[in-house]
């Protein structure tokens, strides 16, 4: 799944204006994806000016 | 209450292109809403601030509070270091954005407009499946305003758009990773935009030194999206470049954003929407500017709602689409053209970048303009350079 580092992240949008499936959503100071529509297709990562996204494979329980 | 009121318009984002709608739009007697995401409207700025002064009248009196310096000579700087620098035909600025940002809503308020900050909205209102207002979160309390038009003013990661159905993805290809510094402690130029064009330093864009005063300047970069796959970030690049030319310098603040460069956006407008700004692609795709832009669709958005609203009429996607006519029929031409240079100059390698600049510098000092260095990029097409000169920064 993708992961955020809020520490880092500055809540441009920029992940949100390249996510296909419109499953980033920004506030102010927040960032949620939903990944039950993400696709993993990383797209936000690429466009992400300070790597503050990354992707981590998915834990199994 | 401004949350229980109904108003003709909602206009979603408070950046210069919907200060500008709500300000036209209140000004003809229109009950107006402005609603902000962010606490304090222009803060942080995401943006380099240049502009051009003849520009910035078309709507605006010049305030000497806006204008951090005032440039009149463009520095291009090759791969291998040479450099031209070209005199302006007319002067541009530098902006402060978070004072003209704030005073743009300002001037939306003192025409009536009602604008309100914290104000996160989250989707659309639907009744009997079509658009009628708002709904969002506005500190900690959730609100629901209805409205007959909604305006998307709402930057590149526009959802207004989205919600209301209209296709607002972008590719890779047409949008720049942008990450810029304001930093001071540094000897800079204060009256000198310089550009780094190079595909080693910024692979689909270029790294901009935007002077902010005598001391300090805004550094920015932007790359392409696809170029980060496979390579740097532009914070690594950019982090880089200022440690090398730098190394002593202080950083003020940090500003990040997606950089839009794209064709016009397919559809502007749908039934009780509109999308003018960023939201809907209105930058220059070779530039990446963007303010004087926006704020042109603005004013053509806000005649074209203005006309339908005051006479009653409904504000469906056939009467609303004017504004995308109008568009496409003038800047929106533009930008396509623009575009089409981007794609070309995209191809250029740091060797043809190198013996562009390499050929500038020949030319006679009294020669070189903007339009004469366009042409010596693309010289089958110099038909198209006039235009992009024109509009580099800013417009």
């Amino acid at each position: 799944m993708i992961e955020v580092d809020k520490g880092d992240c500055d809540f441009c949008g920029a992940c949100a204006a390249v996510c296909p499936v419109d499953c980033i959503e920004l506030y102010e100071k927040d960032i949620k994806i939903d990944s039950k529509k993400c696709t993993e297709c990383k797209l936000c990562i690429y466009i992400c000016p300070i790597e503050a996204m990354s992707y981590v494979e998915h834990e199994t329980v | 209450m401004w949350n229980t009121k109904r108003y003709d318009i909602i206009v979603v984002g408070a950046g210069p292109a919907g200060s500008t709608f709500a300000r036209i739009a209140a000004s003809k007697g229109l009950s107006v809403l402005l609603l902000e995401r962010k606490t304090r409207i222009g803060v942080p700025v995401r943006c380099g601030e240049g502009v051009i002064d003849s520009g910035l009248r078309l709507f605006y009196e010049p305030c000497p509070e806006w204008i951090a310096t005032t440039i009149d000579k463009f520095c291009f700087i090759a791969p291998n270091g040479s450099s031209i620098a070209v005199k302006l035909q007319e002067k541009g600025y530098i902006l402060n954005r978070n004072v003209f940002d704030s005073d743009l809503a300002k001037f939306a308020e003192k025409e009536g407009a009602t604008v309100v900050t914290n104000a996160n909205v989250n989707s659309l209102l639907f009744e009997n499946d079509k658009v009628a207002g708002v709904k969002g979160i506005c500190n900690n309390e959730p609100f629901e305003i209805t409205s007959k038009l909604v305006i998307g003013a709402d930057g590149v990661e526009s959802r207004i758009g989205r919600f209301a159905g209209i296709n607002t993805k972008i590719n890779l290809n047409n949008i720049d990773s942008g990450y810029q510094k304001t930093i001071s402690g540094i000897d800079v130029d204060r009256n000198v935009c310089s550009f780094y064009i190079s595909n080693e330093l910024a692979p689909g864009g270029y790294i901009w030194i935007f002077p902010k005063g005598n001391d300090s300047a805004n550094i920015g970069i932007g790359i392409s999206g696809k170029a980060h796959i496979n390579g740097k970030s532009a914070k690594t690049r950019l982090d880089e470049f200022l440690d090398l030319k730098y190394p002593k310098h202080k950083v003020e603040s940090i500003s990040v954003g997606g950089i839009p460069l794209s064709k016009p956006i397919k559809q502007m407008v749908t039934d009780s929407v509109m999308l003018i700004g960023d939201a809907a692609r209105t930058v220059n795709p070779l530039s990446g500017g963007g303010i004087i832009l926006g704020m042109k669709s603005a004013v053509k958005a806000a005649d074209v709602a203005v006309k339908i609203l005051i006479s009653d009429k409904e504000p469906t996607k056939i009467n609303l689409i004017d504004y995308q006519k109008q568009w496409m029929n003038s800047e929106g031409k533009q930008i396509n053209r623009i575009y089409r240079i981007k794609t070309a100059v995209d191809k250029l390698t740091d060797k043809d970048l190198n013996n562009i600049i390499e050929r500038v510098n020949k030319l006679p000092v009294e020669k070189r303009s903007l339009a004469r260095i366009f042409r010596a990029c693309i010289p089958q097409k110099p038909s198209l350079l006039f235009d992009v000169a024109k509009v580099f920064v800013g417009y």
